[in-house]
């Protein structure tokens, strides 16, 4: 039994070595394709625009939707926490480091996960069944430039701006809850967010919804491109998109809270 | 000249195409006739390198398909125009933004777009459908501004797959005068399709696959006088075994 186990290992060592190199050909492929992607300016730039809109400037009301009841929420649960121990002006501070540096950027980012990354692989999913993605390299693009690049840019470029909107909506929800749900003024939620406030809040926050913007793009586009079989399978891409876009944002936080904190 | 050599392609195991071989002469229309999963799409994807073949060759004008960068490999697309079997057109966009889509990416300048799209439109006549969307249009329609889509690019060949598939027959006998027309034009036209009154109607010479290899060409007389039982079987529609029994006569008592 132990003689064949031993016999086992070299096959085995050698499947993980020939696997190993597979993948790093996989993603070296991958990274030309990206450049060569991206070198085709022409193609992509006059979509761009288009997909900002539509990924970013569309994405809008629900972010703020959320950012509102957030502030409202952060406010009265922080002042339910520091009640008797805390000054309450810390209301304040709390609800500005909270929602620039965490709440803002992850809850809208997983607002736009599903609304951004499902779009993108349903479409996407059903161009690709429907061979629109085949007729589309018969009129010679690239289908990487056409589709990939104009969604993974606008994401990236859009969802810091969303969340920024989001920020604002949010630390300003929370101060009208103060001032009038708690025994609060507005010097002092003011004196507690400036208290501790840093400019490095504002750029974490932004920095972190642009990577999140990033890989719900790209995973989107994807998976959307990897549909195969009909109406199941788009919904297949759907879901798997969504799934991985929340989860690549939750890795991608606790990397930048790791790497930038 | 299109030339197909000893072409293999499996999908998961199950093998396709297993040494097709075949030539399509140029300025005539070919048909390829076979059972649906013979692999006859698939045969219209190697060509244009939408999918690549597991062993042997596609030879476009001397050319070797596998041998070509992604250039060059758009510049083999630009003179080939595919007829996709569901048409393939963008939904999102009208029948004139679908035309003048390939038309933009071989840089033509604007008035030149509007005179193809124009063009393109009346050889399939739906001139006055540039504003619609696709999903305004019947079936048939969308099939002929798929032609429009390719022809307004001037190709050398076409590609057609199943052009007339699901189309009522007067449909179906304007795309096989559309694409006697396009030929006429001096495009090389490739046509894949199980339809066999289509076939013959359009077809200057025919080649029946069958189990992944071509089974018999020739011309339409030449088919049709053909003692090849398998070939008689699919151009007739008579199945050699016959495994559906006759409906039991009911006893009026």
């Amino acid at each position: 039994m132990t003689f064949h186990n031993f016999r086992l290992v070299p096959p085995l060592v050698a499947s993980g070595a020939a696997a190993r190199e597979g993948f790093i050909a996989h993603v070296g492929r991958r990274s030309l394709e990206a450049g060569r992607a991206l070198r085709d300016v022409r193609t992509w730039s006059p979509l761009l625009a288009i997909q900002m809109r539509r990924l970013g400037v569309d994405s809008v009301p629900i972010a703020l939707f959320i950012a509102v009841f957030t502030g409202i929420v952060l406010s009265l649960l922080s002042s339910y926490i520091f009640t008797g121990a805390v000054p309450l002006y810390f209301v304040g501070a709390l609800v500005g480091k909270t929602i620039m540096m965490e709440l803002g950027p992850v809850l809208t980012g997983m607002a736009l996960a599903g609304r951004v990354g499902a779009s993108i692989a349903a479409e996407l999913g059903t161009m690709k069944v429907s061979e629109q993605v085949d007729a589309l390299e018969t009129l010679a693009y690239d289908r990487y430039s056409y589709l990939v690049v104009p969604r993974v840019l606008a994401a990236t470029l859009m969802f810091p701006v969303v969340t920024a909107f989001a920020v604002a909506v949010g630390v300003g929800s929370g101060w009208i809850t103060a001032i009038n749900l708690l025994d609060l003024s507005t010097t002092e939620f003011l004196k507690g967010l400036r208290q501790f406030y840093q400019f490095k809040d504002v750029w974490f926050g932004l920095v972190k919804s642009a990577s999140f913007g990033f890989a719900v793009a790209l995973m989107g586009c994807l998976r959307g491109l990897a549909t195969e079989g009909g109406a199941q399978g788009v919904g297949q891409s759907t879901t798997s998109a969504v799934v991985l876009g929340c989860e690549a944002i939750l890795v991608l936080d606790a990397f930048w809270a790791l790497v930038l904190l | 000249m299109i030339v197909l050599e000893s072409l293999r392609k499996s999908f998961g195991g199950s093998a396709v195409l297993r040494g097709l071989s075949l030539e399509i002469p140029d300025g005539q229309n070919t048909v390829i006739i076979g059972p649906s999963g013979s692999g006859k799409s698939v045969t219209l994807k190697l060509i244009v390198r939408l999918l690549e073949p597991d062993a042997g060759r596609v030879t476009v004008d001397g050319v070797d398909v596998a041998d070509l960068d992604r250039e060059e490999l758009a510049a083999l697309r630009g003179k080939i125009g595919y007829v996709f079997q569901f048409a393939a057109l963008f939904d999102s966009m009208t029948v004139a933004e679908n035309i003048r889509l390939g038309l933009v990416k071989r840089g033509y300048d604007e008035v030149t777009i509007r005179d193809r799209i124009e063009e393109s439109l009346e050889v399939v006549e739906l001139s006055g459908s540039q504003d619609k969307l696709p999903a305004e249009l019947s079936g048939g329609m969308r099939k002929r501004v798929g032609i429009a889509r390719a022809i307004a690019l001037k190709p050398r060949y076409i590609l057609y797959d199943e052009p007339t598939t699901g189309l009522d027959p007067v449909t179906a006998a304007v795309m096989d005068q559309l694409m006697i027309r396009t030929r006429d034009l001096g495009v090389t036209g490739l046509v894949v399709t199980h339809d066999m009154r289509s076939a013959f109607s359009v077809g200057d010479r025919l080649a029946m696959l069958h189990e992944g290899a071509i089974r018999q060409t020739g011309t339409a007389g030449e088919m049709q006088a053909s003692h090849d039982p398998v070939v008689r079987e699919f151009i007739e529609g008579r199945p050699q075994r016959v495994a559906l029994e006759p409906p039991a006569r009911r006893s009026v008592g």
